[in-house]
């Protein structure tokens, strides 16, 4: 499981990573996305997988003494999920926006806020 | 010491953000609970600073879990000076756009999303919490997403495009750097980390995860070689969102470094010399980028990347008076860089372009205004007595005695770049003769406003500069204040002792 | 999507959902639920409305602009989490009522909290939705 979760992660990386690296800004924001994703997988790998011990305490004992899942990677997960499905749809509706204005979907052709002489 | 109150500067920026939705179409109504509620923010803020100047560290914990498993906010020394002075600098924008900003933008809701962002810059000061952090990181981004784009039009939309990307992926690679370190701490809260990290064996691991924040927090900094989006986005939304962006969002960055970087990640070699180099070349590419420009925005957007060198700088030498000077440097900074974005409105307002080849004879108009101008201007050189000499005389002096000759040269460099920018500016903005600029129909000129608007654009600037006057005339208070957050921040056991309630023994 | 089938069964789903939604709220505490999916469930409700009706059908129905919703939610989740520092506790700690409310249960700040949350979700959802579609 951990080994097929390694891949996996390892995949999404390289793929979001290559994703950004292409001119065309829709692939830009499909590489955020899927590189938004392998972090959360990282987050999820990283809390240990334990399968079946939920991190309840018995009531006669004070703390658990067993091997048992951590919640926290789960509440991380979570918050990252809901952050990035605003900012996602944000940027979504930028990149809309911006092929709107701009008529093209070339980021090469995104540049004359570089330009010295606008 | 527990103080439950701490929050207050979050708490009521958010609340000022809800009251302001609830006035959504009512933009005059909005003004006025913007400027009220900034100065409420601003005494809420003196109160912190005076509360945690006079009875040490103060924290909270969120719903009374205990660290090192809730979330704690720390109010130290240097977070409660971050708090006052975004306070200070999100008052002065917070009236400037009252004046400057056109209704059709402020019916977007500016000052709603304006209050959200100035509540994620005092969530991310006073957490003591690295997933928190990276919680309030977001929030500030996706408001500055929604600010830069305010308005929609194409070089907005354009520079917004690199400044979303890039903010994004700093996001993404932050929450990578929070899952290894998890990983291998098993902790989020900071000043648990401390001691966790400093017993972890494979410290291989542990300068990658220290690389992975570099470059989170490096990109949204804006250091070599990660500062390109900056110049290239900006100069593009209004001057006041600029202001705040240039005066607080990259700072930041370098609040979380220094923060790391002295309370989890002691550099070794490698990392300093890295910070060094890195330093360095910010200071070196921001100063050359500067030269070359002609919108006075871009200039002052290179200068913002060429004077984050200084602060690295500051965390590379890593000694204590280093780190002083770059404290010094961080609160001289943040106010002037602010006075700085709202001048160039005020220049825009009066003139209609920012282009400096255009423009010209301002002293010879506007005497009083240039004068005023001129104290930002020259402090920020670093003209003795203003604020910028003192802060540079202390990275030298830093620099100096650790035997970093190269760096220190480069500071030099840096500061000279920096005077030969502003002199050219000053000589083709101020004194060169006044060349007719064709009228443009969609810029209301400054004559044109109401003289209510005229003032908020004005008082802000006054404001700021007595500030930053103050900050060079009395150096000695601002010198104490730094001392005793350097000497705080290198020896964090009061920290941890304060967050975690027990003693612990640090190297 | 225009079939005959899904148009009559929205109108039956919008209640139900809606319906649904408020008793994912109100479990929420200890059990799988809370303001978050309650928030999306319910603007899924009006989502497949939306499909099979037409936006302006669903902006009828609503008869208000979902972005209101934000203040409010807001402004209900703030003071129930800045409601323990009047007694001097920290921010977002849990103050509960000592006697359970029939139906309902136990009543407590996390409660008001989770309602801010599921208005909060309703308008951002519905926002961004309409958002998207109007201009498409």
């Amino acid at each position: 499981m951990e080994l097929l979760l390694v891949m996996l992660i390892g995949l999404l990386y390289a793929s979001g990573i290559y994703m950004m690296l292409r001119r065309s800004m829709v692939k830009l924001i499909i590489g955020l996305i899927l590189l938004g994703n392998g972090a959360n997988m990282l987050i999820f790998l990283l809390g240990r997988i334990v399968k079946g011990k939920p991190p309840i305490i018995d009531s006669a004992s004070k703390m658990l003494t067993e091997i048992y899942a951590d919640p926290v990677p789960q509440a991380l997960i979570l918050t990252a999920i809901v952050i990035s499905f605003g900012l996602q749809s944000f940027a979504i509706i930028l990149v809309k926006r911006a092929y709107k204005i701009t008529a093209t979907d070339d980021l090469d052709e995104l540049n004359t806020t570089d330009e010295i002489y606008e | 010491m527990n103080n439950p109150y701490i929050v207050l500067p979050v708490i009521f920026q958010l609340f000022t953000a809800v009251l302001l939705m609830f006035f959504w179409f009512r933009v005059n109504a909005q003004r006025l609970i913007t400027i009220i509620c900034s100065l409420i923010s601003v005494g809420i803020a003196i109160w912190l600073f005076n509360e945690v100047y006079n009875r040490g560290i103060l924290t909270m914990q969120a719903g009374e879990w205990q660290a090192p498993f809730g979330i704690t906010f720390v109010a130290d020394i240097f977070s409660a000076t971050m708090v006052l002075l975004t306070a200070i600098s999100g008052m002065a924008v917070a009236v400037f756009s009252t004046g400057s900003i056109r209704n059709a933008r402020l019916k977007f809701g500016f000052f709603p999303i304006l209050n959200f962002l100035l509540m994620g810059l005092q969530g991310a000061f006073l957490t003591g919490d690295i997933f928190n952090l990276y919680v309030w990181f977001e929030i500030i981004i996706i408001a500055s997403f929604v600010l830069i784009t305010i308005g929609g039009e194409k070089a907005q939309i354009e520079g917004a495009m690199k400044y979303v990307t890039m903010n994004l992926l700093a996001s993404a690679i932050f929450l990578t750097a929070i899952a290894i370190l998890y990983g291998m701490a098993g902790s989020l809260n900071m000043a648990d980390l401390s001691g966790q990290v400093a017993q972890i064996e494979n410290r291989g691991l542990v300068n990658v995860v220290a690389i992975l924040f570099l470059v989170g927090f490096g990109i949204k900094s804006a250091v070599f070689p990660l500062y390109f989006w900056l110049p290239a986005s900006y100069h593009t939304p209004p001057p006041a969102i600029s202001a705040i962006f240039g005066g607080l969002l990259t700072k930041v960055g370098v609040y979380a470094l220094i923060r790391i970087f002295t309370l989890i990640f002691i550099p070794d070699e490698f990392l300093s010399n890295l910070l060094i180099i890195m330093a360095a070349l910010t200071i070196l590419s921001g100063g050359l980028g500067a030269i070359l420009q002609v919108n006075m925005r871009k200039i002052f957007s290179y200068l913002i990347v060429c004077h984050i060198g200084f602060m690295i700088a500051g965390l590379g030498i890593y000694t204590e008076l280093a780190i002083l000077g770059a404290i010094f440097y961080l609160i001289h900074d943040i106010i002037v860089k602010t006075n700085l974005f709202l001048i160039s409105g005020l220049i825009f307002k009066l003139k209609g372009t920012l282009n400096i080849e255009k423009l010209g004879g301002i002293y010879k108009k506007y005497p009083k205004y240039s004068l005023l101008i001129a104290i930002p201007l020259f402090s920020l050189v670093g003209i003795p007595p203003l604020s910028g000499f003192w802060s540079k005389l202390f990275l030298i002096e830093g620099g100096y005695l650790e035997g970093q000759y190269t760096l220190v040269g480069f500071i030099l460099l840096g500061s000279f770049l920096t005077l030969w920018v502003i002199a050219k500016l000053w000589s083709e903005v101020f004194w060169k003769e006044s060349v007719d600029l064709p009228k443009k129909i969609n810029v209301k000129y400054f004559y044109e406003l109401k003289p209510f608007k005229q003032w908020a654009m004005i008082i802000p600037i006054v404001i700021l500069t007595v500030i930053s006057l103050y900050i060079g005339l009395a150096a000695e208070h601002i010198i104490v204040l730094s001392k005793q957050i350097s000497s705080e921040l290198m020896n964090p056991s009061a920290y941890i002792e304060a967050v975690l309630g027990t003693k612990t023994d640090m190297p | 999507m225009k079939t005959i089938i899904f148009k009559t069964a929205s109108t039956y789903l919008l209640p139900l959902l809606v319906l649904f939604s408020i008793f994912i709220l109100l479990r929420g505490h200890y059990l799988p639920g809370g303001g978050f999916v309650g928030g999306l469930i319910a603007s899924i409700a009006f989502v497949i409305h939306s499909f099979a009706n037409g936006i302006d059908q669903t902006k009828s129905i609503i008869k208000f602009h979902p972005g209101f919703l934000m203040p409010i939610g807001l402004a209900i989740a703030l003071l129930s989490g800045a409601a323990p520092l009047l007694i001097g506790e920290s921010f977002m700690t849990g103050l509960w009522f000592e006697e359970p409310v029939s139906v309902i249960g136990m009543v407590g700040s996390a409660l008001f909290f989770d309602t801010g949350v599921y208005l909060v979700v309703i308008g951002v959802t519905l926002t961004i939705i309409f958002t998207i579609s109007e201009t498409l």
